[in-house]
């Protein structure tokens, strides 16, 4: 059974898996990458991209059905109609709020990089030395001189466009020409530059959008579709980029369907010997063999791998040793910020559907700035004229209601802060005893909350926003903080930290799980913090160093 | 955002229990409603993109329970107002005084949003006058015609001319 044998395992088809796979089959391994659900082909997959607005049928809102089957998805607005099917059915997949837990999944060749909002930052020095400086958590075995030649690396073969700013809270990148602010948002630009004296700096958001052509693939065409999924291949994710290079080398045999259930684990040697995958389709079990398997199946779902793995040697799982694994769950608390109204620019519009916006990076708890938390957040938002869903209360109905949504409103702004979430013990999954999925498998138990200092945090969300407004000349500004509970910003982190100690981390600084080290954790679950910028381009350097490092170590016979 | 704020304060609904369907006369007084919405001007109204049939769709296969059934009465109550106030059913009122009694219903739909408790459905016509809106402008006629589709864009332009009645963006 030769095709059961591969050089390396990589668990989960997303943002990480892709790189993983890309990598690993790139110097020259045999990959078996696999995926728990079904695949999506690029661009034939994309079945709603080139559909107009009337050819959806309830115009992109959610059916009856799709909230039965999905009811957290509809906790916020990330599902629409047209891109339903492509997030998991909680109805399928069910777990246990034991606090109040949002886990938005994507099962699907490709997984959450189909989806996902393409904001692209690095981390930044202070981010990897926080934890030391402040005895929060552990310190990570890293440091951003570690991960620089990585981001490099990922930033130029994915495709990151942005602006270049030479600030410290933000380092520049590799990047391709930026998108362009609009009118209205170079002008609060300007007035919060001149504010706050350069300290604060609103710039166009980073994204993983091209706006030339890049590596065969053609620049963005302004469609603000990409969660259809991109006919262009203008954004990343797995299908338009790390997936078609993995192929290309020959090297790589994919398979959907495959819910990996355990890795392999062997006592005697200390090592994985591979993994055992029960096809979602058939349910059969397959035993699968491998030197290296890399973990990649987003950050809980590694978890639970971990978990369910190596139970006879350690009865919590494999990696379970330094009892932190499941534990430190994080995430970037957000839904708070302001908005307001922007008088004038009514000779001013925009052509082209800018999927994008600005970004206004950290500066709180910087360059002297002390707060009564710590940590910070940086703001997204946009500036748009309001189209015709805007309420017009005087017009009541009729022709003069109707001709005058068949124009532009006026213009209005808005931000919402993503804030840093602390590592906290306490926050913590687990297998639950009692309940299981569609395939009878173990479902986990969410048990996590954020703390008093993303509470106070939320504060200066809110009011920062709304100060720096008023600040621009916007009108009726007012602030709001939407209720958050962890998982919802999409961004979870953590379960399987990377740490100098075995006795308090999972993985090392190599990503290498201590207990098991052929055994690699490379996506959000081997997080030690979060920073306050959104994680995913620090997945791709972070796959891709570890990658790196496991080829070399294997040709020297060290895993 | 008037379009969406029906659809989004929905709560979940295991089971929407079955209500009776929407008949072809439920749907053409709707056509007849949501023209008076949005009517014909230079260019069509509510009515040619068939708008009962998507207030039928949109109320059966996206409202939960209660909302169906705040939506359904509606249909009865506005021709109660309008043989109250007219002496006759809405089918058989006139262009002048279907325009009058809207914009009445739409002066009792916002105080009544002010007041409602939170969680409670919003008032019927609220309901109507948000799915013409959003069925009418989301149409092949309203995407072509009383707004501007571009499929493709291409480009981006964040500094655009604009006259007063352009129309807008899609």
């Amino acid at each position: 059974m030769t095709d059961q044998n591969y050089d390396a395992i990589v668990v989960g088809s997303g943002i990480s898996g892709g790189w993983a796979a890309k990598e690993l089959t790139e110097s020259g391994l045999k990959v078996l990458l696999l995926e728990r659900g079904e695949n999506i082909e690029h661009i034939t997959g994309y079945v709603n991209a080139l559909k107009a607005p009337w050819e959806i049928p309830h115009r992109d809102r959610i059916t009856n059905k799709i909230r039965e089957e999905r009811a957290v998805l509809t906790r916020d607005g990330f599902m629409h109609e047209a891109n339903a099917s492509w997030w998991c059915k909680d109805a399928e997949s069910p777990y246990v709020e034991k606090r109040p837990f949002s886990w938005f999944r994507g099962y699907h060749v490709g997984g959450r990089s189909l989806m996902w909002g393409r904001q692209s930052y690095r981390w930044n020095p202070f981010d990897y030395e926080a934890n030391l400086k402040e005895g929060v958590g552990v310190d990570w075995p890293i440091r951003y001189e570690d991960m620089a030649p990585w981001y490099d690396h990922a930033e130029s073969w994915a495709g990151i466009s942005g602006s270049l700013e030479g600030m410290a809270q933000l380092p520049d990148g590799k990047f391709l020409p930026p998108m362009e602010l609009n009118v209205v948002e170079k002008d609060v630009a300007a007035r919060i530059k001149a504010h706050y004296s350069d300290s604060r700096r609103l710039i166009i958001g980073r994204v993983a959008n091209l706006t030339e052509p890049h590596n065969g693939r053609i620049n963005c065409q302004y469609r603000n579709k990409c969660d259809l999924g991109c006919p262009f291949g203008a954004y990343f994710s797995t299908q338009s980029s790390t997936l078609p290079a993995a192929v290309k080398t020959g090297n790589l045999t994919l398979r959907p369907f495959s819910i990996v259930t355990r890795v392999v684990y062997d006592k005697d040697t200390k090592k994985a010997t591979g993994v055992e995958v029960l096809d979602a389709d058939t349910r059969q079990t397959y035993q699968f063999s491998s030197k290296i398997v890399f973990l990649c199946a987003s950050t809980l779902n590694t978890a639970w791998v971990l978990m369910n793995s190596a139970t006879d040697v350690w009865p919590d799982g494999l990696g379970s040793s330094s009892g932190e694994l499941g534990h430190n769950v994080m995430d970037h608390h957000f839904r708070a910020g302001a908005s307001g109204d922007v008088e004038g620019f009514e000779d001013r519009y925009v052509f082209g559907r800018r999927a994008n916006g600005f970004y206004i990076p950290r500066f709180r708890n910087l360059f002297g700035d002390k707060r009564d938390y710590t940590r910070g957040f940086g703001y997204q938002g946009s500036a748009d004229r309001k189209g015709w869903s805007r309420d017009i209360a005087e017009l009541g109905i009729g022709a003069p209601m109707k001709d005058a949504l068949c124009e532009p409103g006026h213009w209005s702004i808005g931000m919402g802060a993503f804030g840093e979430v602390l590592p906290n013990h306490d926050n913590k999954i687990s297998l639950s005893k009692e309940r299981k999925d569609k395939w009878g498998l173990p479902v986990l138990v969410m048990d996590c909350d954020i703390g008093p200092n993303e509470r106070r945090m939320r504060k200066d969300m809110a009011n920062d926003a709304a100060e720096m407004l008023e600040a621009a000349g916007v009108k009726n500004v007012q602030t709001h903080d939407d209720s958050y509970s962890l998982g919802q910003g999409i961004h979870e982190m953590g379960t399987a930290r990377m740490g100098r100690d075995p006795k308090t981390s999972v993985v090392n600084g190599n990503n290498q799980v201590w207990d098991a080290t052929n055994v690699f954790v490379t996506d959000g679950a081997c997080m030690t913090s979060t920073s306050c910028v959104n994680p995913s381009l620090t997945y791709m350097a972070m796959t891709a160093r570890a990658a790196n490092f496991a080829v070399g170590a294997l040709k020297k016979g060290e895993v | 955002m008037v379009a969406s704020e029906v659809l989004l304060s929905g709560q979940s609904l295991p089971g929407k229990a079955p209500v009776a369907g929407f008949t072809d006369d439920d749907r053409a007084l709707l056509d007849e409603i949501g023209d008076t919405i949005i009517p014909q001007t230079d260019i069509p109204g509510a009515k040619a993109v068939k708008i009962g049939a998507f207030m039928t769709l949109m109320v059966t296969d996206c409202y939960n329970d209660r909302q169906h059934a705040a939506f359904a009465e509606g249909l009865r109550r506005i021709n109660d107002a309008c043989s109250a106030k007219y002496g006759t059913a809405f089918m058989g009122s006139t262009p002048a005084q279907r325009t009058e009694l809207c914009n009445a219903l739409d002066v009792e739909q916002r105080a009544y949003g002010l007041k409602k408790a939170k969680g409670d459905p919003a008032h019927y016509f609220r309901m109507m006058k948000e799915l013409t809106v959003l069925g009418y402008y989301s149409s092949e006629i309203g995407c072509t015609q009383a707004v501007k589709f571009v499929e493709v864009p291409g480009a981006y332009h964040g500094d655009y001319p604009y006259k007063k009645g352009d129309r807008a963006w899609f």
